[in-house]
C-alpha cells in the first residue's frame, strides 16, 4: 500500500507543482478558478483516454509515438508558458497597479488564463496518464487490490495537499513581488520542459546529435530522491545532462527574456523627441 | 537564390535527419512477473544502441533510467523499442516505475 501510495503520489506533484504555480500567478484575476478547473478536468478526461490508447500511441510512428507525442504535449506547454509571461510583461504592472486600488480581484488578464489552463491539462494528462496506467494495472492484478487501490488513492489526496501547501507558500510572497517571483518560476519551468522535449525528441531519433552526456551530479542530487524530484519539475534539474538538454534550457530562458523584453517595450512611453 | 535556398535547406534536412545506418545490432529485455530478464544487458559503449523491451505480464509497466535518460509506458502483453546512447563505459542502473523493488536492472556498456 504505502509503495503505490509513493508512486502516485510522486506523479500526482508533478502536475501539483505546477498548478500551484499558475494559482499563484493567476492571483486575484477573476474567473482564474474556473479556468484552471476546467484545465484540471480536461487533464484527467485526457489522461484516460491517453491510458487507454497507451499501446496505440506507443506503436505508431514506427515506435516513437510516445516520445513524440511526449515531446509535442511539452512543447505546446513551453509556448503556452512564453506567451503568459509575455503577456504578463506588458501588462502586469497595471494589474497589479489595480490590484492596489480595489483589492484583490481584478477584471483585466483573462487572457493569459487560457494559456495557463491548457498548461495546467496537459501536465493532468501526462502525469495522470501514468496513474491510470498504473492502477489500472492493479486493478488487473486482483488479488492484493484493494490495499495497494487504497493507497493509490490516499497518494492523490496527498498529491493534492501537496498543491495546497505549494500554493499557500507562494502566496506568503509579497503582492508586489508575486508576479516578478512567478514570471522567474514560469521561465524556469519552461526552460526544463523544453530540454526534457528535446531529450524525447532525441530518444525519438528526430534529434541526433548531441546526445552526449556533459557532466554529472548524481553523487550531490538524484532525480530518484523526493527533493532531486521537485528541483527536477520546478527548475528542470537534471543530474546528467545531454548538450541537446542544456542547449534547449539555456536556449528557452533566452527566448523567454527576449520575447518579455519586446512585449515590455511601448514606443508611447516614451518621450518623443521630434 | 532559389536554387541556393532549396540547397541549404536540404542539407539541413540531411545534417538533422536521424542516420538511417543506425545500429542494428539487436538487444532485448523481457518484464515477466515484473522483473527484468536479462537483469544485466551488456551493449557497446559510444554509439545508439536500440533495446526492445517486451513486456510479458499482463499488467503495464513504466520503463525508467535517469542515467540512460528515457521514460517509457509499455503496456501489457506488448513490446516497444528505447533508444539510449552513445554512452561512456560504465553501469547504468534502470527499474520498472510501477514495479520498483522487483523490477530492477543494469545496463553495462563497454
Amino acid at each position: 500500500m504505502l509503495g503505490a501510495l509513493i508512486i502516485v503520489f510522486r506523479e500526482v506533484i508533478e502536475a501539483g507543482l505546477i498548478i500551484g504555480i499558475v494559482m499563484a500567478a493567476t492571483r486575484g484575476v477573476i474567473g482564474r478558478g474556473r479556468w484552471i478547473a476546467i484545465g484540471v478536468c480536461a487533464g484527467i478526461l485526457g489522461a484516460g483516454v491517453v491510458a487507454l490508447f497507451a499501446g496505440a500511441i506507443s506503436q505508431a510512428f514506427e515506435g516513437a509515438g510516445q516520445e513524440l507525442f511526449n515531446a509535442t504535449v511539452l512543447g505546446v506547454a513551453v509556448v503556452m508558458l512564453m506567451w503568459h509571461n509575455a503577456w504578463m510583461a506588458r501588462h502586469g504592472r497595471e494589474i497589479a497597479a489595480e490590484m492596489r486600488q480595489i483589492g484583490s480581484e481584478v477584471s483585466e488578464g483573462a487572457k493569459p488564463l487560457t494559456a495557463l489552463a491548457v498548461v495546467v491539462g496537459l501536465a493532468v494528462l501526462r502525469e495522470g496518464s501514468e496513474v491510470v496506467l498504473f492502477l489500472y494495472g492493479i486493478f488487473a492484478q486482483g488479488t492484493s487490490g484493494l490495499s495497494l487501490l487504497s493507497g493509490g488513492v490516499l497518494g492523490i489526496v496527498a498529491g493534492a495537499a501537496f498543491t495546497a501547501l505549494t500554493y499557500a507558500g507562494l502566496l506568503a510572497i509579497p503582492q508586489r513581488y508575486i508576479f516578478s517571483v512567478t514570471s522567474w518560476l514560469i521561465a524556469l519551468l519552461a526552460a526544463g520542459m523544453a530540454a526534457q522535449s528535446a531529450q524525447f525528441l532525441y530518444n525519438a531519433g528526430v534529434i541526433d546529435r548531441m546526445g552526449e552526456t556533459v557532466w554529472d551530479t548524481s553523487w550531490l542530487l538524484s532525480e530518484k530522491s523526493l527533493f532531486g524530484q521537485l528541483m527536477h519539475t520546478l527548475i528542470g534539474y537534471v543530474s546528467q545532462p545531454t548538450a541537446l538538454q542544456i542547449v534547449a534550457y539555456i536556449g528557452t530562458l533566452a527566448a523567454m527574456y527576449v520575447l518579455m523584453r519586446i512585449a515590455r517595450y511601448r514606443p508611447e512611453a516614451r518621450p518623443v523627441r521630434v | 537564390m532559389r536554387t541556393f535556398l532549396t540547397a541549404a535547406a536540404l542539407a539541413a534536412f540531411v545534417a538533422l535527419a536521424p542516420a538511417a545506418a543506425q545500429a542494428a545490432d539487436d538487444f532485448t529485455l523481457t518484464i515477466k512477473d515484473h522483473k527484468f530478464t536479462p537483469s544485466e544487458l551488456k551493449v557497446p559503449a559510444n554509439k545508439r544502441v536500440a533495446i526492445t523491451v517486451v513486456n510479458s505480464d499482463d499488467t503495464p509497466e513504466e520503463f525508467e533510467s535517469n542515467s540512460l535518460k528515457v521514460e517509457k509506458v509499455i503496456p501489457g502483453g506488448s513490446k516497444a523499442t528505447v533508444r539510449i546512447g552513445p554512452l561512456k563505459p560504465g553501469r547504468y542502473d534502470f527499474f520498472g516505475e510501477f514495479h520498483e523493488d522487483t523490477a530492477k536492472g543494469v545496463v553495462i556498456a563497454e
